[in-house]
C-alpha cells in the first residue's frame, strides 16, 4: 500500500501534467498594455519560478491565475486560462469556489488581526465548515503542512500578530492550505523575510511540492534557481523565455534572458 | 535677541496650554461644589433612587431616578438605532462605492450629505422633529391608546420621538469615525481574504469590521456622548414630563431638566438641579475615560 502511494507520487513529480494552460493572454489596465500574449503550460506537482525586473508583469500575471485582477479597475483580459482544462475566466465560473483551488501568498506576511486558530480556520470557516473537530483537525493539519504546527501549538489562541515576519508567513501559507487548494501562488513570498525564514520557506515550499502545483514569482534569481523546476522570464509584459531551469540558467535562448540572469541589467 | 523671542513665544504657548487646563479643572471643582450638597441635605437614596420629582410642592420631593433613567435609556436606544445605520453607512461608503466611476459619484454625495448632517444645528433636528415626528407619532399613540384608561395622551410629544432624532443626530459621528478606521484597515487584509474565496460580504464582517473594531467602538463612545449632552432637540420633541421611560410617555431627560428649570428654581430646589448637572458631567466624564482607554488600545492593536 505505502510502496503505491510512494510509487504514485514518483509519477506525479516525475511525470509533467499540465495543471495551468495558458493560451494567448492579453491584459491591459485602461490603455496600458500590460501582459502580452503570454502562452504556458504549468506543469503538476512542479515550481514554477516567474522572474523578471519590477514592473515586468510577473506579479500581474500571477494574478491573473486566482483572478485576483478581477478586482482591479478598468482591467480587460483575453485569451484563455484553463485550470484541469477548464477555462477559470468562462461565464459559468464562480471566483470565489476558483479561490478554493487555486491559493495564494502575499509578498508582505498579512495574518487577519485574530488568533492563529482564527486565522487558520477562517477559509473553511467562510466556505461553510462549521463543526469544532474538524476545523481542529484542518487548523492542525495545515500548520503542520506549513512547518510551523510545533512553534504555536501551545499558542493557538494568541494572536498571529504576535509572531515573528518568518512565522506570519508561514501562518498565511497555512491559511492558505487550510482551504485546501491544488495550487499554490506566491507573489515574491520571501522579499520581507530574513535570510532564515528565507531558507524556511524555500524548504517548506520544496516539501508542498508533492501535494501541491507551485507557483512562484520572486525577484530573487538565485532562488528561482535554487528552489523551482521551471522558470519564465518576463520583461515588459512579454514572457521571454520560459523552460526547465537549468537549461534557463544555463543555456538561455533569448540575448535579453542571458543579460537579465547575468546581471546586465534589472 | 532670537533667543528671548523664541523663549517669549514659548510661554505664550504655555499660557494658551493653561486655559484649557484650568477651565476644565475650575468645571470640575465647580460642578463638584454646587452640585455635592444637595446629595447629603435630600439624602443620596432618595434623591437618586427617588422617582417622584415635585420641587415646589408644600411637601418638595426631589427623585431624579426616572431622569437618569430617561437620560440613560434614550441615549441607548438611540445609539441602538443609530450605530448600525451609521456602520452600514460607513461600510458603503467605503468598501462598496470604490469599484465603480457611478460608484464613486455616489459616495461623494453621501459624503456630502453626511458632512451637512453634522453641520445642522440641533434647534433645527428639534424643529423638524417637532412638525414632522410628533405628529406621526400622535397618530400611533391614538391607534393604540385610545380607550385607555391609564395612558396620558402627550400629542406625540413622548420618548420615541426623542430617541428617533438622537439617532439621527448620532449618525455623522458613527458614519465619519467608523469611515475613516475602516479605511485604515489594510488592503492587504482585504485581498488575503478574497484570495482565501470569500465574497466581498464575508470580507468586511469577518474581516474588516472586526480589525476596526477599536475606531468603531471610538464612534459609537462619542455617539453616546453626543446623545447624552443633547439638549435642545430633546426639549422640543419629548414632552418634557418627568416619568418612567416608555415609548409613548413624554419624559425630560437629565439636560432638559435643567433647560426646563434653572430659570425658575431657588434654594434646595435650584441646589438639586446643580446635582442633575453633576450626574450629567460624570456621565460624560467616563465617557472619556472609556475613550482614552479605547484609544490606547487602538494604538496598541496597530503596532
Amino acid at each position: 500500500m505505502l510502496q503505491e502511494i510512494v510509487t504514485e507520487m514518483e509519477r506525479r513529480i516525475m511525470a509533467n501534467n499540465v495543471k495551468i494552460k495558458v493560451e494567448n493572454l492579453d491584459l491591459y489596465y485602461g490603455d496600458n498594455h500590460a501582459l502580452k500574449n503570454v502562452s504556458m503550460d504549468i506543469y503538476e506537482n512542479k515550481i514554477t519560478a516567474f522572474i523578471g525586473p519590477s514592473g515586468c508583469g510577473k506579479s500581474t500575471f500571477l494574478k491573473t491565475l486566482n483572478r485576483m485582477n478581477d478586482l482591479v479597475e478598468n482591467v480587460t483580459i483575453t485569451g484563455k486560462v484553463s485550470l484541469d482544462s477548464e477555462d477559470i475566466y468562462a461565464q459559468k465560473v464562480d471566483v470565489t469556489q476558483l479561490r478554493e483551488h487555486v491559493g495564494m501568498v502575499f509578498q508582505q506576511p498579512n495574518p487577519f488581526p485574530m488568533s492563529i486558530y482564527d486565522n487558520i480556520a477562517y477559509g473553511p470557516r467562510v466556505h461553510g465548515i462549521r463543526d469544532k473537530h474538524k476545523l481542529d483537525q484542518i487548523v492542525e493539519e495545515s500548520l503542520r503542512g506549513a512547518a510551523i504546527f510545533d512553534e504555536v501549538k501551545d499558542r493557538l489562541k494568541k494572536s498571529a500578530l504576535g509572531l515573528s515576519g518568518g512565522q506570519q508567513q508561514r501562518i498565511c501559507i497555512a491559511r492558505a492550505l487550510a482551504v485546501r487548494p491544488s495550487v499554490l501562488l506566491m507573489d515574491e513570498p520571501t522579499s520581507a523575510l530574513d535570510p532564515i525564514s528565507t531558507s524556511k520557506i524555500e524548504d517548506l515550499m520544496e516539501e508542498l511540492k508533492k501535494q501541491y502545483t507551485i507557483v512562484v514569482v520572486t525577484h530573487n534569481m538565485q532562488q528561482a534557481l535554487r528552489v523551482s523546476d521551471y522558470t519564465a522570464f518576463f520583461l515588459v509584459g512579454e514572457c521571454v523565455e520560459y523552460g526547465d531551469t537549468k537549461t534557463l540558467f544555463s543555456y538561455p535562448q533569448d540575448k535579453r534572458t542571458e543579460d537579465y540572469i547575468t546581471g546586465r541589467f534589472g | 535677541m532670537k533667543k528671548v523671542k523664541e523663549s517669549i513665544a514659548k510661554y505664550i504657548f504655555l499660557i494658551a496650554g493653561i486655559v484649557a487646563i484650568i477651565s476644565v479643572l475650575a468645571i470640575t471643582l465647580y460642578m463638584f461644589l454646587k452640585g455635592a450638597p444637595a446629595l447629603f441635605q435630600v439624602g443620596a437614596p432618595q434623591l437618586l433612587f427617588g422617582t417622584v420629582w415635585k420641587p415646589t410642592a408644600a411637601e418638595p420631593h426631589y427623585g431624579i431616578f426616572y431622569i437618569i433613567l430617561s437620560s440613560v435609556v434614550g441615549t441607548l436606544c438611540s445609539v441602538l438605532i443609530g450605530v448600525p445605520i451609521g456602520l452600514l453607512t460607513a461600510v458603503f461608503l467605503t468598501d462598496l462605492t470604490n469599484s465603480s466611476p457611478l460608484g464613486r459619484t455616489v459616495s461623494k454625495i453621501l459624503s456630502s450629505a453626511v458632512e451637512l448632517l453634522a453641520a445642522i444645528p440641533s434647534v433645527i433636528y428639534g424643529l423638524i422633529g417637532l412638525m414632522v415626528l410628533n405628529p406621526l407619532m400622535y397618530k400611533l399613540e391614538k391607534h393604540f391608546f385610545t380607550g385607555s384608561e391609564t395612558h396620558q395622551f402627550t400629542g406625540g410629544a413622548n420618548m420615541l420621538s426623542a430617541i428617533i432624532v438622537l439617532a439621527i443626530m448620532i449618525l455623522p459621528t458613527v458614519i465619519n469615525i467608523s469611515a475613516s478606521s475602516i479605511r485604515a484597515v489594510s488592503q492587504s487584509l482585504r485581498s488575503a481574504s478574497l484570495a482565501l474565496g470569500a465574497t466581498k460580504l464575508q470580507t468586511i464582517f469577518r474581516v474588516v469590521i472586526p480589525a476596526a473594531r477599536s475606531g468603531i467602538m471610538t464612534g459609537v463612545v462619542l455617539g453616546i456622548g453626543r446623545a447624552l449632552g443633547e439638549a435642545m432637540a430633546i426639549n422640543m420633541v419629548a414632552g418634557g414630563a418627568v416619568n418612567l421611560p416608555l415609548p409613548f410617555n413624554s419624559v425630560r431627560f437629565l439636560t432638559t431638566q435643567l433647560v426646563s428649570e434653572m430659570s425658575y428654581a431657588s434654594g434646595l430646589h435650584r441646589q438639586v438641579l446643580f446635582t442633575v448637572g453633576l450626574v450629567l458631567y460624570i456621565f460624560i466624564l467616563s465617557i472619556n475615560l472609556i475613550l482614552t482607554r479605547l484609544r490606547k488600545k487602538g494604538e496598541k492593536a496597530n503596532d
